[in-house]
This record gives structure tokens, C-alpha cells and sequence, in this order.
């Protein structure tokens, strides 16, 4: 018997599908006393054998017959049967297939041109703290471009003493360090400032990523190139895509960690975050980390670009605009489980989650399960970094009961991440940029996970 | 050894000047031996090629001028399809006019900004410098063509946007020298605060948290959750979650389930197969490359954005073989007439074969 013959077959949770007839016929007309009678004179044997035994039963719904046990050990599958394919089917290795549903997705309705808009990463579905490479979110102003590394320059200009032209050899050729980063847009999570807006973490907090990026300081070249400390206290960096996006840098940022990046878990920068060379300014939002980087400059004043001064400014309650707001502050955010998820049965569940800042390393994760009365620390998973996601984690035994999960942030600097009402009563609702609340999740009676705001 | 003494003399004396005279010139050779032969020296000309920012000063604003009138030839040519022939389309990109006044032109606050009375947020109501209007339009447009308009036709393009937002009036000619005094005309150029902790790491924040810990609120309430029309707004999250694993994706496109699937603690289950339904690869690519090249920027699928729909052009090109030719000079080059007002832009960058490609997968969408 085949695993598709198997349809109908009972099993113990939670490694299972809900069968989608079932859940028509419940969904539909509730449990009633039929479909309870059929569920449990389906369940009676195999739960015999479970109280008598503590054996797992199985049975087959239809012919109502016991079976010796699982049938994916029981039977042989094609997998174990069959010659494998040979080394180097796929000379760049993919994921699974099975694994299809992640993916980057854009949220409808949010821009109306792809190519000046986000695509976001399925946090819902992630591990540790690395981002991997092809599902690091995206945004692009102008459209991405694969540019040809061996006619990409960069140029440095400005209050320097000498303005340089570097090829990618040359840069490649000086001392290049490797960090752990996040990249976060300040646009993340701006949906929700004034209510509830889309469904699942991926759109929630999607515009988040982390990396290791390989490249040389920022520092390095501007002492290469003789800056002009004194009286230049600003650097402008630039794209080289069709956007030419520009952005200022205050120069003790730039002097501190800024790198300009050609390096990315262990490969070359994708296409899509850069290619062949990037800024990475470790906690400002992502549009400071310039991507295609052609130019820096070194200058005495802001430079007041499109993305300083038509967005990524922060609207207040009184009509001024936030110009220059950079810093992303201390956030988390449970991501399993997360909105749009679905619990099976009650018991023993891992909560995780991903926490950062902008303003350094992660000192603690409070985790909340009844919106935010109570409070205990979570186990916070190593290594924890400078400007970097750290994984965090706790024990759930699910009671069946509704609950409402939150986590909250605490910085190396002392700063606790706040809640939603805290920041609406300083920046209003409509200031887009910056919104680092806590996050909460409502898992309802019938194991449904949802998006919700608390009071 | 008696080598690396006297480097470290060196280097000790070389800081001894460096503090004394802070002469960044010394510490530059010193560098310049540590990383012999990176770099060269760039070239005027190269600098003046890619150095083409301008500051809030107008420091790099070149040299030139152009007219409101020859500005408004320039929108309604390479403008206007995405940004409406008055600034004000809401349709691909946020509005750039409207909602400033006179009186915002007198004070330098757009009062909008306060009262909240406009729908919406327009470029003009929230720019404090004129510089970044010119750098922009200079920089990165149009849209589809950027960097391909003279110092000019950029002066002509800002005076047109100046004039609809009141600030000159409509014989005006703009260039290098009264752009600075336009500056004192900008409806909101007063409306920028950096009086906030958010620019550097070392900056005070806004907010100040407590992490209470025990009984820190009375009664939870909801205050805002999704609505049930937008349960599937996002797709079905069932396939936008693992297959396998503690949590499954809720399948959106149906209500909610009215209990938990398992609370006896055994659960029906159905194994499936994957499901991989791809379309074949030379309709996938028409798409991709509908996508890629932004063509769904004026045509929705199935609605009217700025041009037809997808669905529009099928309809009416579907099973008339004769078309494509027509069609694909019209993509090519551009066009007008056929579905309204708005012109539809022309794509010289595209080629021949992927127009055709494009247009096949238009007209049978799948």
C-alpha cells in the first residue's frame, strides 16, 4: 500500500494535516453528536492500545482494522528503495520542495510598482539567527540590477585628501572583517501603528533579515582616501542602480562599525542585496546600507536626500516631520508560534523568537502568555551579538486556553522595548517609520493564532 | 628587532605630530605606505561625472534653465503616465501636488499637516528643501528612464512643479541663481525636526519602558484584530507555512475551525502530496518578464490602473495573430488613443523577442 492509499489513516498528533473534509463538516455544522460518535468509535482501538500499552495506535478509518503500527516504518518508501540521483543534479543546491511555501512574498495592496517596493522574509519559518541568503527581504527603489563586478567601481570624493577610484580587486585586497548584522527596514512593522493591518508575522515584521557580511571598515578607506575629520562630519553614500540612492551618514557612525560589504553568509552578496558591493551601517534602518554602492563623499553638512526628505521622516502628532530618524531600537517578536499559525492540540510547545537592537547586544527577553500582566525571562540562545538577532526561547505547555503571547526586549543600554500604547502617546499614529512595540499574538480556543492589539 | 624599534620611533613620533598640529596629512602618507598600491587617484572628469548630488546649500547645482512651459511639455511627454498631467495622480505613485496653500507658501508649514484635512500626504506637502526636488528628478528620473534628462529639462520639469504648487507663476523661468531664493517659498520648509535621539547610538530615547514584571495591568482588551473580510487579504496561509512541524498554516480561505482539531489528543488525519502546479515555462516567463519590467505598473491583472487591464487586452486581442506586429511597435515606442487619455510610454530598452514574449503571455494569460 502506497502513502496515498493511506488517506483515512489515524495517527497520533501533532506530525499530521488536518483532514480538510473534517474541518468543512466541523467548520460547517459543528461537532455534533454524529461527527463526535464517528471520531470516537474511529479513535476507540487505537486508543485501547495507547491506555493499555502506551503504544501508539494506528487504524484504518475505513476498514475500522487495526494496524501493526506506522506505515511510513512499516512500509518500505520509494525513498529507501530506489537509487538516489547523482552528485552535482543541482551544481547550486536548492531547498527541498517540501519546503515551497517559504518564500519572500509582497503584501498586496501595499505598493502598486514591484519594482519600488518590499518583498518579505517568512520569519514564521526560520531557525537560529541567520537570515538565509535567498529569503533575506527586499527593497528596491528603483528595481534591483546584476551588475557586472569587473566594471563596478567605487569612488570616494569629497574632503579627502586624495579622491580614490576602487576597483573590487583593490578592496578585496585590503583586510576584510566578517560580522553578524541584522538589516532592518525602518518602515518595518509601520503597517500597525494606528491598528492591526496584516495577518501573519512575515508581514508584520518581515523587513527584517540577518547576515554574516564579509568587508572592510568604512574607517579603513577613509583613512586610505585622508579624510578630513575636522570638518567633515558627514559621509554621503550612493547607489550605482538606476535609483542612485543616496543617504547621509553621520561620520562617528561612519568611523564606529560602518563596512562596506562584498560578502554575505559566506558567499558574494545576492543580486537583490547589492551586488557586487554594499554599505552595511549596523543598526540604522536598511536604507542606509546603500546597496550597489558606487560613491561615498565626504562632506560638511546633511545632504537632505529623496529618502532624508520625502520619506523615511517620521510624522509627529503636531505636523513636524522626524528628519534623520536612524537608529532602529530594541524589538522582538515571537515567531512560533505567530499569526496565521494553526495548533493542533494542547501540550508542550516551543515559543521562539527573534529580539535585536540598534543600540547594541541583547541583555534579556521577557515573554508574557496572558497579555502582558505576568512576565518571565526567556532562554536566550548564544551567541548573543553586537547589533545582531538573538534567538530566544521558553517552555509552553498549552492548557487549551485563550492566551495572549507577547515577548519584550531589553537592551545592553537598559532600554525596554515598549508597548504600542507608550510610543502612540509620544509619535501619534502616523508617524510610519520606527514602530518597535511589543507584538501581540492571541491563540484562540480552537488553536487559531492571530494578529492582535492589547490596551 | 632593531628595525621594528625604530618603526615604533616612528610611529610614536608621527602621532606626537598628529596631536600637535592634528595634520591629517602626515597620518595620510603613513597609510598610504601601510596599504601601498590599493586605489588611484580619480579623475576630474570622472568626479564630475558621478558627483552630481546637491546639498540643502545648492552646493552642486549646476549651471542651466527652463521654463514652466517647456517643463509642462516635458511632464505630459514623460511624466504624466505615472504622476497625472497635474502631479496629482494617486494611481502608481503617492500624489507630488496639492494640499499646500498660499498661506503654507507665507508661513513655511503646511497647515494640512495639522488639521489632518487632506486625504493624504504629498511630496510638496512634506518637503523642506528644494535642492532634493532638483536632485531627484536629475538622479533618478523618469521613472523607467533615469538619468536621461539634461540639467535643463530638469530645471523646466521642477518649474512645472513649482507652478502647480503656486510658487511661481506660470511665464517663470527657473535656473541656478533664483532656485536659492525659491527656497524661502517652500510651503513646509519649516516643518523638519531633528530635535530627537533617534540619529545616533548615542541618542536619548522617546519612550521609557518599565519591565514590570508581576500583575502589571489590570484586564487585557482587545483593541484591534483583523476583520473577518480580510481573513484571506494576505492569501492562504496554509501555503505560506511548513507542511509539517507544530504549527500548520491556517487555511484562510475558510472560517476558522469552531474547536481545536485535536483535543482528544488522536486526530483524523489525511496524508497529501504536494501539490506543485507550475505553469509551463514559456507563459511563466511572459509573466516574469510582464513583472520585471514593470509593465504591471499601469496594467493590473484584472483592473484599470493607468492602461487596460491584462484581461482588457486579451479580450480584445485574443485569436487576432495580426496584432502583434502593431502591438509590439506600440510597446516599443509608445502610443495613444486606444484605451484613453493617458499615453503609454515607450520601452526602447526592451527587446523584440521579449515583447513578443510578453505580449503572447497578455493576450492568453493563464
Amino acid at each position: 500500500m502506497s502513502y496515498k492509499d493511506q488517506l483515512g489513516v489515524i495517527k497520533s498528533s501533532p506530525e499530521n494535516y488536518i483532514d480538510q473534509d473534517l474541518i468543512m463538516q466541523v467548520t460547517q455544522k459543528g461537532l455534533n453528536d454524529d461527527r463526535r460518535g464517528f471520531l470516537r468509535k474511529s479513535f476507540t482501538s487505537a486508543l485501547g492500545v495507547v491506555a493499555s500499552s502506551g503504544l501508539v495506535g494506528y487504524v484504518n478509518a475505513e476498514e475500522k482494522k487495526v494496524l501493526a503500527g506506522d506505515p511510513a516504518i512499516l512500509e518500505k518508501q520509494d525513498w529507501q528503495t530506489t537509487l538516489g540521483k547523482p552528485v552535482v543534479t543541482n551544481p547550486y543546491g536548492m531547498p527541498s520542495k517540501f519546503e515551497d511555501n517559504l518564500q519572500r512574498r509582497e503584501s498586496p495592496g501595499l505598493t502598486r510598482v514591484s519594482a519600488a517596493s518590499v518583498s518579505f522574509t517568512p520569519l514564521q519559518a526560520l531557525f537560529g539567527m541567520i537570515t538565509p541568503s535567498g529569503l533575506h527581504f527586499e527593497r528596491h527603489h528603483q528595481g534591483w540590477q546584476d551588475i557586472d563586478p569587473t566594471k563596478h567601481r567605487l569612488m570616494v570624493n569629497g574632503l579627502v585628501k586624495r579622491e580614490t577610484i576602487f576597483t573590487m580587486a583593490d578592496l578585496m585586497r585590503l583586510p576584510s572583517v566578517s560580522r553578524i548584522h541584522f538589516i532592518e527596514c525602518g518602515a518595518n512593522t509601520g503597517l500597525e501603528w494606528g491598528n492591526v493591518a496584516v495577518p501573519s508575522v512575515q508581514y508584520t515584521h518581515g523587513m527584517i533579515s540577518c547576515s554574516e557580511f564579509t568587508g572592510v571598515l568604512l574607517s579603513t578607506l577613509l583613512d586610505i582616501c585622508g579624510a578630513d575629520l575636522k570638518k567633515g562630519k558627514f559621509v554621503l553614500a550612493e547607489g550605482g542602480d538606476g535609483s542612485g540612492l543616496t543617504r547621509t551618514i553621520a561620520m562617528s557612525t561612519a568611523l564606529d562599525d560602518v563596512m562596506v560589504v562584498w560578502g554575505m553568509n559566506g558567499e558574494m552578496l545576492r543580486p537583490e542585496n547589492g551586488y557586487p558591493l554594499r554599505l552595511v551601517v549596523p543598526g540604522v534602518q536598511g536604507v542606509s546600507s546603500v546597496k550597489w554602492l558606487r560613491r561615498l563623499e565626504v562632506g560638511d553638512m546633511p545632504y537632505a536626500t529623496k529618502d532624508e526628505a520625502m520619506h523615511y521622516i517620521d510624522l509627529l502628532p503636531n505636523g513636524l516631520h522626524r528628519q534623520y530618524t536612524s537608529i532602529q531600537e530594541c524589538k522582538s517578536v515571537i515567531t512560533s508560534p505567530s499569526g496565521g499559525q494553526q495548533l493542533l492540540s494542547r501540550g508542550f510547545y516551543n515559543i521562539s523568537g527573534i529580539a535585536w537592537s540598534g543600540r547594541g547586544k541583547i541583555k534579556r527577553v521577557d515573554i508574557s502568555m496572558d497579555g502582558g500582566q505576568n512576565w518571565r525571562p526567556a532562554r536566550l540562545q548564544g551567541p548573543i551579538l553586537n547589533k545582531s538577532i538573538t534567538r530566544f526561547n521558553m517552555d509552553w505547555n498549552w492548557d487549551g486556553k485563550r492566551s495572549i503571547l507577547q515577548s519584550r526586549a531589553i537592551d545592553e543600554t537598559g532600554y525596554v522595548q515598549p508597548t504600542m500604547r507608550l510610543l502612540r502617546e509620544v509619535r501619534g499614529t502616523r508617524s510610519i517609520y520606527h514602530n518597535n512595540a511589543i507584538q501581540s499574538w492571541l491563540v484562540d480556543l480552537n488553536g487559531e493564532v492571530s494578529n492582535v492589539q492589547t490596551m | 628587532m632593531s628595525r621594528r624599534c625604530k618603526h615604533q620611533k616612528i610611529t610614536i613620533f608621527s602621532i606626537g605630530i598628529y596631536l600637535i598640529f592634528s595634520s591629517w596629512v602626515l597620518a595620510q602618507d603613513q597609510l598610504h605606505t601601510r596599504y601601498s598600491n590599493i586605489g588611484r587617484q580619480a579623475t576630474q572628469a570622472e568626479v564630475a561625472a558621478w558627483d552630481i548630488d546637491v546639498r540643502p546649500d545648492f552646493k552642486g547645482l549646476p549651471k542651466g534653465s527652463g521654463s514652466v512651459a517647456q517643463g509642462q511639455d516635458i511632464w505630459e511627454a514623460k511624466c504624466a503616465s505615472c504622476h497625472g498631467v497635474f502631479g496629482e495622480s494617486n494611481e502608481v505613485f503617492t500624489p507630488i501636488i496639492g494640499g499646500t496653500t498660499l498661506e503654507d507658501i507665507k508661513r513655511g508649514r503646511v497647515n494640512a499637516l495639522i488639521d489632518r484635512k487632506h486625504p493624504q500626504r504629498t511630496t510638496f506637502m512634506k518637503l523642506a528643501t528644494l535642492s532634493t526636488a532638483f536632485d531627484y528628478i536629475y538622479r533618478a528620473m523618469p521613472w523607467n528612464a533615469p538619468r536621461t534628462l539634461s540639467v535643463d529639462e530638469t530645471y523646466s520639469t521642477l518649474a512645472y512643479l513649482l507652478h502647480l504648487t503656486e510658487m511661481v507663476p506660470a511665464e517663470f523661468v527657473l535656473n541656478e541663481v533664483n532656485m536659492m531664493q525659491l527656497q524661502n517659498k517652500m510651503p513646509n520648509r519649516d516643518g523638519m525636526t531633528t530635535d530627537h535621539g533617534l540619529w545616533q547610538v548615542s541618542g536619548k530615547a522617546d519612550v521609557r519602558a518599565v519591565a514590570c514584571m508581576k500583575n502589571c495591568i489590570k484586564e487585557v482588551k482587545i483593541e484591534s484584530s483583523l476583520p473577518d473580510y480580510a481573513r484571506n487579504s494576505h492569501h492562504n496561509l496554509a501555503q505560506q507555512n511548513r507542511i509539517f512541524g507544530p504549527y500548520l498554516g491556517v487555511d484562510t480561505t475558510r472560517p476558522p475551525l469552531l474547536e481545536l482539531p485535536n483535543n482528544t489528543g488522536l486526530i483524523k488525519v489525511v496524508v497529501k502530496e504536494v501539490q506543485r502546479t507550475l505553469p509551463t515555462d514559456d507563459v511563466r516567463q511572459g509573466g516574469t518578464l510582464f513583472k520585471k519590467n514593470n509593465c504591471a505598473a499601469c496594467h493590473g491583472m484584472n483592473h484599470k490602473i493607468l492602461g487596460p487591464s491584462v484581461v482588457e487586452i486579451s479580450k480584445k486581442y485574443q485569436g487576432k495573430t495580426e496584432a502583434l506586429a502593431t502591438l509590439t511597435k506600440k510597446v516599443k515606442n509608445g502610443g495613444a488613443g486606444v484605451w484613453g487619455v493617458v499615453p503609454m510610454p515607450a520601452n526602447p530598452q526592451l527587446a523584440d523577442s521579449d515583447i513578443k514574449i510578453i505580449l503572447e503571455w497578455m493576450i492568453n494569460p493563464q
